[in-house]
């Protein structure tokens, strides 16, 4: 057996006149996890496709245990060689488990498709493999980790040792992850070897042995994880001395002067919970996720009907369920998921910036020159005012989600998972706005699991099966924090 | 001096991508002028304003209910039953007002109701697709493709499968009556897309359509009133299609039993020749007028050339398709 699972040599790949790699290389040592970081728009997703076979390279090779990649038409030959778990799922939710794992093979070489047998062998490879699901239930009722550990299966089952995981904690709360960890090392005790691209650097740090990194589609370095300190490795993947620069806020004005106050609130997930925020003070709303701490958030502003309780803003009631309302009373708020709920990736900038505030005329030039003012405030790396956001990075698009919340200079923000998914230079720049926000004089409400998130906050409410059981002021300790959140007692 | 990789080389393709994206809108004139060119050179009258003008009369239904269906396809949904509205809003208009004797339901409204009494059908007629798909949260294809099949039925109990020949002078007018030297209908679409592309271009309300259409999670998520949006645009096309139908049964001075049918097809393919995404959120109104447009001189190209009456049809369907096709490659888009 080779010494490399996977190596790309000299792979350079354009987009019209943009550069996506820039003849750049990794090699994956077989048995290994190997992590790749870099920040959004480094490559990173590029050699993604190019090492499944979705894309030809330029330029440049690609071999799988020493053996050339197949060509890019024979995708049954890549998937035996290569499997990838996305970040977007690529099972059909309305099949079942059985015959998602077998999916274009249902017949198991018969000809005819028997459903027992199928039945028995998803049963047997499931059990193989460790995942407790129920091979007849459907892939639309499994949770996130349950379908991420299905798709993991069936690419072991096809024959695959080398599988890429891509941001596979996005959407998993802290538990899971554990478990997926635990998973990643078994499987590689068995000869597994696994990619791993995360833009949480602690995960790389403590499931996998080596590190690329890519920066502005070049290949910067790779190295032994134990060699790179963390402050290096922000260093390799920004190119800039220094470690997350998070402002903490800790030296932001405080005022006595009540903002927002949530009273006996209860709803979908949660109840009776109440909270009163001052100006410029920014709360943290921790839990996993479900701790209820996203509906909770979305009913404060109006995506979810209260059954209990009352909202207001400034000492006026606000009414439930009800988006304008809470728009118009100065609540302003960057939803879970700006694919889902944030933007509408077709129409431009500007437009995806004024959405909530536009008045009854819009006048093209206006609605420009408001997305150009978004495009400076908030840092957006885009062409100008008019293109479209699907063109976009991640880190840019949540700055435009952004921007919209604040467009209407609302007193109180809601900020669900507001760096979910964006690079770490990104990650710096939202939480500035927030910071800034707050100095500006707004409330703000962060609902976040990344601790980086909740450092920017005066205090940390933690939920734990819809009801907050702690409070942190300024100054927790992670562990503790941690503890909390995983629903552990902590003295 | 790493941040300069990204916003240097990007630039300069996404200025030429926004470029052509402007002008995608007028993708199909040069197709429209060439067909003008194509009409002159095979029939002698084809550039004549007489013939022209018959051109844009003959299509000026049928863009009314491009105009509606364009909207409700912006927005997301789609309306099969248009069509059926078209013969049925009138036919019972007239029947409310007209004797037994004369094929109407002897319920004896006075003659001037005609008009407003076809509006408001047209308003209960969107309004019910409305509340069937939003509140009650049934299939929008299969709701309105039973009220097609509905409303022309109901059309046929109440006319029993005649035509509606003793229709009041009011509702005659406007499809029959001439304004400065052009129809009046033509003047009505000229008006009806003016307001619809001012609408979707400067008023929050119109630009609300393509964020629906495109997202309507988001467009929740952004303070829209989503439900609202979709069901007025619903009610506004449901409207459009009794404004077609009244400007038809002028034109031809009585209501047909089948008025209106099999122009759903039609419909749908001009509105995806204009540019329409059927997917939502994507296309222009001038777009699908120009759609219409370029349908409409082919069928007249066509009729010149005298083709024979039993090769229309397949002739038409094949214009749609090559129509299609020519689409295609001049916006250089997939349609979906």
């Amino acid at each position: 057996m080779n010494e490399y699972a996977a190596v790309a040599r000299g792979v350079t790949k354009r987009f019209g006149r943009t550069l996506a790699l820039d003849d750049v290389g990794i090699k994956i040592r077989a048995g290994e996890s190997h992590a790749l970081v870099g920040r959004n728009g480094a490559g990173k997703s590029t050699l993604v496709s190019i090492l499944t076979g979705m894309q030809t390279p330029d330029a440049g090779e690609v071999s799988f245990f020493g053996e050339p990649a197949p060509p890019v038409a024979d995708s049954s030959a890549w998937r035996r060689h290569v499997a990838c778990v996305y970040q977007k799922s690529t099972v059909v939710p309305e099949l079942s488990v059985a015959e998602n794992l077998f999916i274009n093979r249902q017949d198991l070489g018969g000809g005819l498709i028997s459903w027992k047998k199928l039945r028995a062998e998803a049963s047997s490879l499931l059990e193989t493999y460790d995942v407790a699901v129920n091979p007849e239930s459907l892939v639309s009722t499994l949770t996130v980790e349950q379908r991420q550990l299905v798709e993991i299966a069936r690419a072991l089952s096809i024959g695959s040792r080398f599988v890429i995981l891509d941001e596979p904690t996005a959407q998993l709360d802290g538990p899971a992850i554990e478990r997926l960890f635990d998973r990643m090392r078994s499987l590689q005790d068995k000869g597994v070897t696994f990619l791993f691209i995360s833009h949480h650097l602690q995960e790389v740090y403590e499931v996998c042995q080596t590190v690329t990194v890519y920066r502005d589609a070049r290949h910067i370095v790779t190295a032994p994880v134990a060699e790179m300190s963390k402050p290096d490795l922000i260093e390799a993947m920004t190119g800039e001395a220094g470690g997350l620069n998070v402002p903490s806020g800790d030296d932001r004005p405080s005022s006595a002067e009540e903002v927002l106050t949530v009273s006996a609130l209860s709803g979908d997930h949660f109840s009776d919970i109440s909270l009163s925020a001052r100006k410029g003070e920014v709360i943290g709303l921790a839990g996993s996720a479900s701790s209820g701490k996203h509906e909770f958030a979305e009913t404060v502003y109006g995506l979810r009907k209260p059954s209990l309780g009352t909202i207001s803003v400034n000492g006026s009631v606000v009414r439930g369920g009800d988006v304008p309302a809470a728009l118009k009373a100065g609540i302003g708020c960057v939803p879970r998921d700006r694919h889902h709920q944030g933007l509408v990736l077709d129409l431009s900038i500007a437009e995806n910036a004024t959405m909530s505030t536009a008045g009854a005329f819009v006048w093209p030039s206006a609605q420009r020159s408001a997305g150009s003012t978004a495009i400076a405030s908030y840092d957006v790396k885009a062409a100008g005012p008019d293109q479209p956001v699907s063109d976009l990075s991640g880190g840019n698009q949540q700055k435009v989600v952004m921007a919209r919340a604040l467009a209407g200079d609302p007193s109180v923000l809601v900020l669900i998972n507001p760096t979910a998914g964006v690079d770490v230079k990104s990650k710096e720049s939202l939480l500035g706005v927030v910071d800034a926000q707050a100095r500006r004089g707004k409330a703000a409400i962060v609902v976040s699991d990344e601790l980086d998130d909740l450092r920017v906050c005066d205090r940390v409410l933690v939920l734990f099966h819809g009801r907050v059981v702690r409070e942190f002021a300024r100054g927790w300790r992670d562990q503790e924090l941690i503890a909390a959140i995983e629903g552990m007692s902590s003295e | 001096m790493t941040k300069a990789m990204t916003p240097v080389a990007a630039p300069a393709p996404e200025k030429q991508k926004l470029r052509l994206a402007r002008y995608q809108d007028l993708a199909l004139v040069p197709v429209i002028i060439l067909l003008l060119i194509i009409g002159a050179i095979l029939s002698p009258i084809f550039l004549t304003p007489n013939n022209l003008i018959a051109v844009l009369t003959q299509q000026s239904e049928l863009s009314l209910l491009v105009l509606g269906q364009a909207m409700i396809l912006i927005v997301g949904k789609m309306d099969l039953s248009l069509e059926s509205t078209v013969g049925l809003a009138p036919a019972l208009a007239v029947a409310l007002i007209i004797p037994s004797t004369a094929g109407g339901l002897d319920v004896g409204f006075a003659a001037w109701l005609a008009l407003p009494l076809c509006l408001l059908i047209g308003v209960a007629i969107g309004g019910l697709n409305g509340f069937l798909i939003l509140k009650v949260g049934l299939s929008g294809f299969m709701v309105t493709l039973g009220m097609l099949t509905l409303l022309r039925g109901l059309q046929l109990a109440i006319t029993e499968g005649k035509s509606l020949i003793d229709v009041p002078e009011s509702f005659l007018y406007l499809g029959s009556t001439t304004w400065l030297g052009l129809p009046a209908a033509v003047w009505i679409c000229v008006v009806c897309y003016a307001a619809g592309i001012f609408v979707l271009k400067y008023l929050r309300a119109g630009r609300s359509l393509y964020a629906i259409g495109g997202n309507s999670e988001a467009a929740r998520a952004a303070g829209i009133r989503v439900d609202r949006v979709v069901w007025t645009v619903l009610i506004i096309g449901s409207v459009l299609a009794v404004i077609a139908g009244i400007l038809m049964t002028g034109r031809l001075g009585s209501v047909a039993a089948t008025q209106g049918e099999g122009m759903i097809f039609q419909v749908f393919a001009a509105a995806v020749i204009g540019g329409i995404s059927l997917q939502g959120g994507k296309g222009t109104l001038f777009g699908a007028l120009s759609g219409v447009l370029m349908l409409g001189l082919v069928e007249q190209i066509l009729r010149l050339q005298g083709v024979s009456g039993f090769y229309i049809k397949a002739s038409y369907g094949a214009v749609i398709i090559l129509a299609l096709i020519v689409t295609r490659f001049a916006t250089g888009q997939k349609q979906e």
